[in-house]
């Protein structure tokens, strides 16, 4: 073999001679590996939006409800027939080692009264773990405490987005009153800012109230069941199947059933969320990236063809190269490496062309762009070995010529 | 001793049933250093004995011995190593790479030879003032004139220092005057010990060599030593 220098040299020289010609050839791989590469992108940012959101959520939560075993999607009738019991949640607390805190949350749409506006928003009743178990800390003044819960105090902490509506920009919420069904509240502190959930609902726009305040001032007193869904958050990531296992053990010997019965409560978990909305991600993206690849065969042929047209071409340099003694090897091996630089080429502009296309685009529609390398490697081997595929036949056509009948060509 | 050794030398070209004999049995001996003259009518089948002096094509029979080895049994790419090696080729259209330096069209021999780029540059640059071209090194063929573009390729021939130079109507495509300046060119290469073997139809131009030989019908049908026109005064 000549060395890989001397080739490439020749191969640079060969398509530099006709920059117009091979500028169109490679077009084809540049809008195979750019579309590629700007599917993947944007594929792979809307997986990790939803990812940031459901995580936003907070991490490591198993979601826990009364009634029969439904999927992670929908719930029908929750909590209207509720079995689990003050007790069962305390025992869960206690007892469960895997299991890091417990709240109970239920939420109701109410129309919420300040002194200058009135705003509907959504009311949640619930315990201060739960700030914890969402990982969520006040930006200003402080959280309701235990205190509160145990003796139902009218305090509230505020979401952002609901503060603003009801007090206006710029005034500070915190010792403001607000009636929620003729009951006063006073704000206690503001929560930080969250954004938008997995289901594109503004996180901030919320008033938390004491679960015991909840109940007293709108369901009219205590009952024995816990109302609503419960958010159990585990130790660590990996102890949410524990998590899940132990509560169902748990409650199904506290609840008495036997090995026919079934579960008269459910669970889910966060990850089920995220793998079932990532996984549609994942099929469009598969989809659209097997059009992509289909445009980059098409570009290979592309090349295949302007490979064939500049064997017949070069036919009688062929021929003179195989008078002063290339071989067949030295033949194949130069024209199956202008195809590979031809093609190389062409994909390493596609990634830019990719990056660009997305850089250009992307903000305007508010996606997000998340080029991730791996891609952008198997991108440019993909194309290289497109090159190497469809530059193979051209190269062996022209390392199996007769030097004699090539250097009479004319 | 022999540098070419042609016994018994065939070659048949077959198509469908029917078979052409463009050699029929050649027996041909050529020593080193000698200057031959191979003339013929068209389809005499002179080209197809230069193709295989060549070794750009093989005898369908017989055994051609290039030195001490039979080429007629070489595959494709020994035959490859061997063009490159023993062989330089001048063709009647100079079959020189267009839009390609002259230096680098000299060279180009020696890349195949895996030869190191600074000494192939410096082999070139000798070869090409050897033809009297060096101060065209940096031209390509469309920027030279017929008789210069046949001394790039004598050049080229050259470089790789062979022991035998083959010519194909070297000078058909040139005027008389650049005719004889080539055929001068070729004289002082074989003076200085280079085996030289063309093909002309000119008898002006075979008056240049020291051995006349001529092809009709696929075969040998003169053989003639002759005192070449450029005479060294002795």
């Amino acid at each position: 073999m000549i060395p890989v220098g001397e080739t490439l040299r020749l191969a640079a020289r060969a398509l530099r001679r006709n920059k117009l010609r091979s500028f169109l050839t490679t077009l084809g791989i540049i809008i195979g590996v750019g579309a590629v590469i700007f599917i993947q992108s944007i594929g792979e940012g809307a997986k990790s939006r939803v990812r940031a959101q459901i995580e936003s959520a907070g991490t490591n939560i198993v979601m826990l409800f009364s009634g029969a075993s439904q999927g992670p999607g929908g719930r029908g009738g929750a909590g209207s027939q509720p079995t689990i019991t003050w007790e069962d949640l305390r025992a869960i607390q206690t007892e469960l080692p895997s299991v890091r805190a417990v709240a109970p949350q239920i939420n109701s749409n109410q129309p919420v009264i300040s002194e200058t506006n009135t705003w509907n928003t959504q009311i949640t009743g619930t315990t201060p773990d739960y700030f914890v178990i969402r990982n969520w800390p006040v930006a200003a003044g402080a959280l309701f405490t235990a205190s509160d819960q145990a003796s139902a105090a009218k305090n509230a902490v505020i979401g952002q987005t609901a503060a603003e509506n009801l007090f206006g920009p710029g005034v500070d919420p915190i010792g403001q009153i607000v009636r929620i069904r003729d009951a006063p509240f006073t704000i206690v502190g503001v929560l930080e800012r969250k954004g938008q959930n997995a289901m594109g609902t503004d996180q901030d726009d919320g008033l938390y109230i004491p679960l015991s305040a909840f109940q007293t001032r709108m369901q009219r007193g205590l009952g024995k069941f816990v109302p609503g869904r419960i958010s159990v958050s585990a130790v660590s990531p990996e102890a949410i199947p524990r998590v899940r296992q132990e509560i169902s053990e748990l409650l199904r010997e506290r609840h008495r059933l036997g090995p026919d019965n079934e579960d008269d409560f459910s669970t889910s978990s966060m990850a089920e969320m995220t793998s079932m909305l990532t996984s549609t991600q994942d099929t469009m993206t598969l989809l659209l990236t097997a059009i992509a690849v289909v445009s980059l065969v098409v570009g290979g042929i592309g090349v295949m063809n302007i490979m064939l047209v500049s064997v017949t071409e070069r036919t009688r340099e062929i021929g003179i190269r195989m008078a002063v003694g290339a071989q067949p090897a030295d033949i194949m091996t130069q024209f199956l490496v202008e195809a590979l630089v031809l093609s190389a080429i062409g994909g390493a502009l596609g990634v830019l062309f990719g990056v660009g296309l997305g850089q250009l685009i992307a903000p305007k529609f508010g996606w997000i762009m998340v080029t991730k390398t791996q891609v952008v490697v198997v991108a440019l081997a993909v194309s290289a070995g497109v090159g190497v595929v469809f530059g193979l036949y051209p190269a062996k056509k022209a390392s199996q010529l007769d030097p004699i009948e090539a250097l009479r060509y004319e | 001793m022999a540098l070419i050794e042609l016994r018994k030398l065939a070659r048949i070209y077959t198509t469908g049933d029917t078979e052409f004999a463009a050699l029929r049995d050649v027996d041909l001996s050529i020593d080193r250093g000698e200057f031959v003259a191979i003339s013929g009518a068209s389809g005499s089948g002179k080209s197809t004995l230069m193709n295989i002096l060549g070794c750009l094509d093989s005898p369908t029979r017989g055994s051609y011995f290039l030195g001490d080895r039979d080429v007629a049994k070489l595959s494709r790419i020994e035959l490859a190593r061997v063009r490159n090696e023993f062989i330089g080729f001048v063709f009647q259209n100079f079959n020189l790479l267009s839009r390609t330096t002259a230096a680098e069209n000299v060279e180009l021999p020696l890349i195949y030879a895996r030869v190191p780029p600074a000494e192939r540059h410096r082999r070139s640059k000798e070869a090409l003032e050897r033809v009297g071209l060096g101060h065209r090194a940096g031209h390509t063929p469309s920027q030279l004139s017929g008789g210069q573009q046949q001394r790039v390729a004598i050049a080229r021939a050259l470089v790789t220092q062979p022991p035998m130079i083959l010519a194909d109507e070297p000078t058909g495509n040139l005027d008389s005057a650049t005719s004889i300046e080539i055929m001068r060119l070729l004289t002082e290469l074989q003076r200085s010990g280079i085996t030289i073997v063309f093909v002309t139809h000119e008898p002006d131009i075979a008056a240049y060599a020291a051995r006349k030989i001529q092809v009709k019908d696929g075969s040998i049908i003169s053989d003639e030593r002759q005192t070449p026109l450029l005479a060294e005064a002795s």
